[in-house]
């Protein structure tokens, strides 16, 4: 027997994107939620942890208590409405993801060159106070651009995001580090930025590079971090 | 996209419950084998037999919405199981040679 009140608490815990974890004991029918943010004081702590890492729902050993484990869905924003996010974008859809474009460019950012996806036409610092970054955000930044790309990477970093990329050169990227570390970003953060952005698989078009960002993106999301650097 | 049909059924439970509608909510709890649906799939019942999501890929659904309707009288809850090697095979069952055990509760 599921409450109605828990049902409703767990879907409200699943459209503000934050994690949960619903216990039922399946031989009396008795649920209860266990949010992200209460994890830590669970007497299933360590199994529930371990839960919202996999997100994978299961029964424990006991053989009658089911955790249905709600993560949210992850999401993909792309930092320009550039060639590259043109063929990312539906690619990155029909792999599951949800995919937002923020680019304050408004030459770059039309609706004719993004059907069907989500479109924000305003500077990082603006579009990321209606969409803050969180654990389950990949965050691609593809303009080149310091004064475009650099505010939403540090966002990304110290929001904990699972992957966070940026297109550039070798030397573009060096720059890069220069400039993050002088704004007093953390040599490890900064570390975990994937560049030159996307699996080495020798792309030349951008729609090969798209693929190459994508496969990272799944590879980080399902590999672990240090698993998918290995591969790239 | 299995994700995206999970949110669905969960948020069409309450949906339905808070239309006023008996609902009932079957999730796969266990699988062995190859199983066509993955362990935390729902489907969702109402008391005329309408439901949304999936526990199997259209295999057991009809089996798992009729004993939904006899919980949604007596508002207890139930273990389901199939597979090939269940002896009711010959009427339900899973094409695929996997087993799978489905929660059924009603929601209150």
């Amino acid at each position: 027997m599921m409450e109605l009140s828990l049902l409703k608490a767990l879907n409200e815990e699943r459209a503000a994107r934050r994690a949960a974890i619903l216990i039922t004991d399946t031989a009396s029918g008795e649920a209860r939620l266990v949010k992200e943010s209460e994890a830590a004081g669970d007497p299933l702590a360590e199994e529930i942890s371990r839960r919202l890492r996999s997100g994978r729902s299961g029964m424990l050993e006991d053989g009658h208590t089911f955790l249905t484990v709600a993560v949210p869905p992850p999401r993909l924003v792309v930092i320009g409405a550039v060639h590259i996010s043109q063929a990312l974008a539906p690619m990155a859809k029909l792999a599951g993801l949800d995919v937002t474009i923020i680019d304050p460019r408004t030459a770059f950012a039309t609706q004719e060159r993004f059907p069907d996806v989500s479109l924000i036409a305003e500077w990082p610092e603006e579009a990321l106070k209606n969409i803050p970054f969180d654990a389950y955000t990949a965050v691609a930044a593809l303009t080149h651009d310091p004064k475009i790309d650099d505010f939403p990477l540090r966002e990304a970093l110290a929001a904990g995001c699972f992957y966070v990329g940026a297109l550039g050169s070798r030397k573009t990227h060096g720059k890069r580090v220069e400039r993050l570390l002088e704004a007093g970003v953390g040599a490890s953060d900064v570390e975990r930025i994937h560049a030159p952005i996307g699996l080495d698989i020798a792309a030349a078009s951008p729609a090969e590079i798209a693929v190459a960002v994508l496969a990272e993106v799944i590879a980080t999301l399902r590999k672990g971090p240090s698993a998918a650097r290995e591969a790239a | 996209m299995a994700e995206m049909l999970e949110r669905d059924a969960l948020a069409t439970a309450e949906a339905w419950r808070e239309a006023g509608r008996k609902v009932a909510l079957a999730t796969v709890v266990e699988t062995w084998g190859s199983a066509p649906r993955p362990v935390g799939s729902h489907l969702v019942i109402d008391e005329e037999g309408n439901f949304e999501g999936s526990v199997s890929g259209g295999c057991v659904e009809g089996a798992v919405v009729g004993e939904a309707l006899e919980l949604l009288e007596t508002g207890a809850t139930k273990m389901l199981e199939f597979g090939v090697a269940d002896e009711t095979a010959w009427r339900v069952g899973l094409s695929c040679g996997g087993r799978i055990r489905v929660f059924v509760e009603p929601v209150a």
